[in-house]
């Protein structure tokens, strides 16, 4: 019976009526489905169950925001308490450099390394393919797989005051040498620098991809007309690239609050928690630390929700601008 | 250009010379200028990757004394292996390392077979409510309970201190299920299915039986993504374990090289400077010892891991 309903089409039907033909929405359709499919069914189970868990009951969980958590009424059971928990993270003296710290770590993050992704991009795709061109990405691409733990000593030891070699360089020069990590005004150079060290080669391998897809056909006719290196690259590979780099200044604009927990953690140390103490680390503290479940999920629910606004935000203006968004 | 070769009887090697130069298309000053310093760049680019690794490595297989006295630049000097030595001689980071072998490759596989589980039927064009199904996983990128949210649910499905803390929460990334699905959807034509489907051959074994050895490549690269994911990661083990013989390598190496904490009391000066060299060298040895796996299969696999990203990179 099932073999009836999958018999192939005639072969001067057109694609469009297949497919409606085989998409049938509604209740019938659904039993149908799961009557023909039900092994596929079965096998989405566990994974689903999964998602309910570990995603939707979180989310839900998440409503801990506005009650006064108690450990033996469990989440539900738990008296509300409105919006205090926000009004109390919201009134707490550390609140705006919380949001200062994230805020200008993210975009000083972004801002370093989305140009200088694209750049080496280019400049790998006006090299002629060879050892050179393959030992370049190479390198540059590395350091994307070492972890953060890996990365955030390597900093520590090479900007050691004691034996780093940054300082070893520097005191060759006479300059005395720094507690960079100690020193809060280096922090953020820090953290920005190391990471565009560690993902640039990794960034640049999605541009490479999008300027090998350009028709040569542009640069041949270019050329032909006498265009330049340099013009070449300014009005056809740009171009060229910028739908894939309108996606990717999107996501990571509209992920600029969502700034990772790790490489700061790490990082962090009491001398310059003054910059490096952002939202995710004061969760973590808060919460797992201090135990104010509560005050921890309300920080967070506040800073999921600041996210979500401005990937919806930055998405809308892309495609007003542009054209390209996330969901063209 | 071959037969101009073969009938010029006597080639003087100087008007050989001009006439490749004249066969080359000749690019303008200003271009071989600006390409110059391309390749200027690429090299400084190069360098400032390279060199921080280098001196990593380069002190890793020094002497203590001699990383200790900051005489160490880019090549080892007095060549020793006693950092290594110290390495495998600590029983944290030997506990460590089995416990992140045992984590990627239990993790990995958990991971694998729970994406193509999920991504597979998502990829059936005749299943219905498909749609609904990938909007709800696809929800989950967009919008996430928060830390405490989820350490709720993890303490109470009874996780918590456990091994598989670290292997049930992050089980299954978003992003692999849309890499599998658009491989699945691409790689596999709808013929196929309706031939074995003619044949009598039911879903399930036809993903096992055709889907999973077509989808091999990409079935590699979600593999190594989640196993390099697995190996690098520290922070569900710093909020889940307790128990420090649960550690994984990442969270064993946060301790001794940022929280700088190594066993042993202090006897007198001589050995507490012996000891603080040797712990020092132990650092640049333990990041080399913890980055060698990654590193080396990743020249093999980075084409792959290429072709990964971009699959997902289509649709989103």
């Amino acid at each position: 019976m099932a073999t009836l309903t999958t018999v192939r089409p005639p072969a001067g039907e057109t694609p469009v009526r297949r497919r409606r033909r085989r998409e049938r929405p509604g209740v019938q359709g659904l039993r149908r489905s799961l009557r023909r499919h039900w092994t596929l069914y079965l096998l989405m189970v566990v994974p689903l169950v999964w998602f309910v868990i570990f995603k939707y009951i979180p989310m839900s969980n998440a409503v801990l925001a506005f009650k006064s958590f108690n450990v033996i009424k469990g989440i539900w059971g738990s008296p509300w308490v409105g919006w205090q928990n926000f009004d109390l993270f919201f009134h707490n003296p550390v609140f705006w450099t919380l949001v200062k710290n994230t805020f200008i770590l993210s975009v000083y993050t972004v801002a370093a390394s989305f140009p200088i992704a694209i750049i080496l991009a280019l400049a790998l795709n006006e090299v002629r393919n060879g050892v050179f061109k393959r030992s370049v990405q190479l390198v540059t691409y590395a350091p994307y797989f070492i972890s953060t733990v890996v990365v955030v000593s390597m900093t520590i030891l090479v900007l050691s005051p004691r034996l780093g070699i940054v300082n070893e360089g520097l005191g060759f020069f006479g300059v005395p040498s720094i507690d960079f990590l100690g020193n809060p005004e280096y922090f953020r150079h820090i953290y920005v620098w190391s990471d565009v060290w560690q993902t640039t080669g990794y960034s640049a391998v999605i541009y490479l991809a999008a300027l090998s897809g350009i028709d040569p056909a542009l640069h041949e006719s270019a050329k032909l007309d006498g265009a330049s290196r340099l013009q070449r690259i300014r009005h056809v590979d740009l171009p060229g690239i910028m739908p894939t780099a309108v996606i990717i200044l999107v996501l990571a604009v509209g992920n600029i609050m969502a700034i990772g927990f790790e490489k700061a953690f790490l990082l962090q140390n009491p001398l310059n928690l003054s910059q490096s103490e952002i939202i995710a680390t004061y969760v973590y503290k808060t919460g797992l630390l201090n135990a104010d479940f509560s005050g921890a999920t309300a920080i967070g629910l506040f800073n999921s929700v600041i996210n979500l606004a401005l990937l919806l935000m930055v998405n809308a203006i892309a495609k007003r601008i542009t054209g390209n968004g996330l969901w063209s | 250009m071959s037969v101009q070769t073969e009938t010029r009887t006597l080639p003087s090697k100087r008007v050989e010379r001009r006439a490749a130069r004249a066969r080359r298309i000749r690019e303008p000053r200003t271009d071989r200028i600006f390409l110059f310093c391309v390749y200027l760049l690429l090299a400084v680019f190069f360098v400032i990757v390279l060199a921080p690794l280098l001196y990593i490595v380069a002190s890793s297989f020094s002497s203590p004394e001699a990383v200790s006295a900051g005489r160490v630049l880019f090549w080892p000097v007095d060549f020793s292996l006693r950092g290594y030595h110290a390495v495998f001689e600590n029983p944290q980071i030997v506990q460590g390392y089995l416990n992140s072998l045992f984590y990627t490759v239990v993790g990995t596989i958990v991971s694998v077979t729970m994406t193509i589980a999920i991504a597979y039927p998502m990829s059936r064009r005749t299943l219905v409510g498909r749609n609904v199904v990938m909007t709800a996983i696809l929800f989950t990128m967009l919008f996430t309970g928060g830390l405490i949210p989820t350490y709720l649910v993890v303490q109470s499905v009874g996780l918590l201190d456990t091994r598989w803390a670290l292997i049930i929460p992050q089980a299954i990334g978003v992003w692999q299920v849309i890499i599998a699905r658009t491989y699945f959807r691409t790689a596999i034509p709808d013929e196929l299915v309706e031939a074995a489907q003619l044949d009598g051959c039911g879903d399930l074994r036809f993903l096992w039986s055709v889907v999973i050895p077509l989808a091999k490549p990409m079935i590699a690269v979600v593999a190594l993504m989640y196993a390099i994911m697995q190996w690098n990661s520290y922070f569900d083990a710093l909020i889940y374990l307790k128990n420090p013989d649960l550690f994984p390598l990442q969270l064993v190496l946060r301790n001794i090289l940022i929280l700088n904490t190594t066993g042993g009391g202090a006897v007198d000066a001589s050995v507490v400077i012996q000891r603080q060299q040797l712990a020092d060298l132990l650092k640049y040895s333990l990041i080399v010892v913890a980055s060698v796996p990654v590193l080396v299969i990743y020249p093999f696999v980075a084409r792959y891991f290429t072709k990964g990203i971009l699959i997902g990179a289509v649709k989103g």
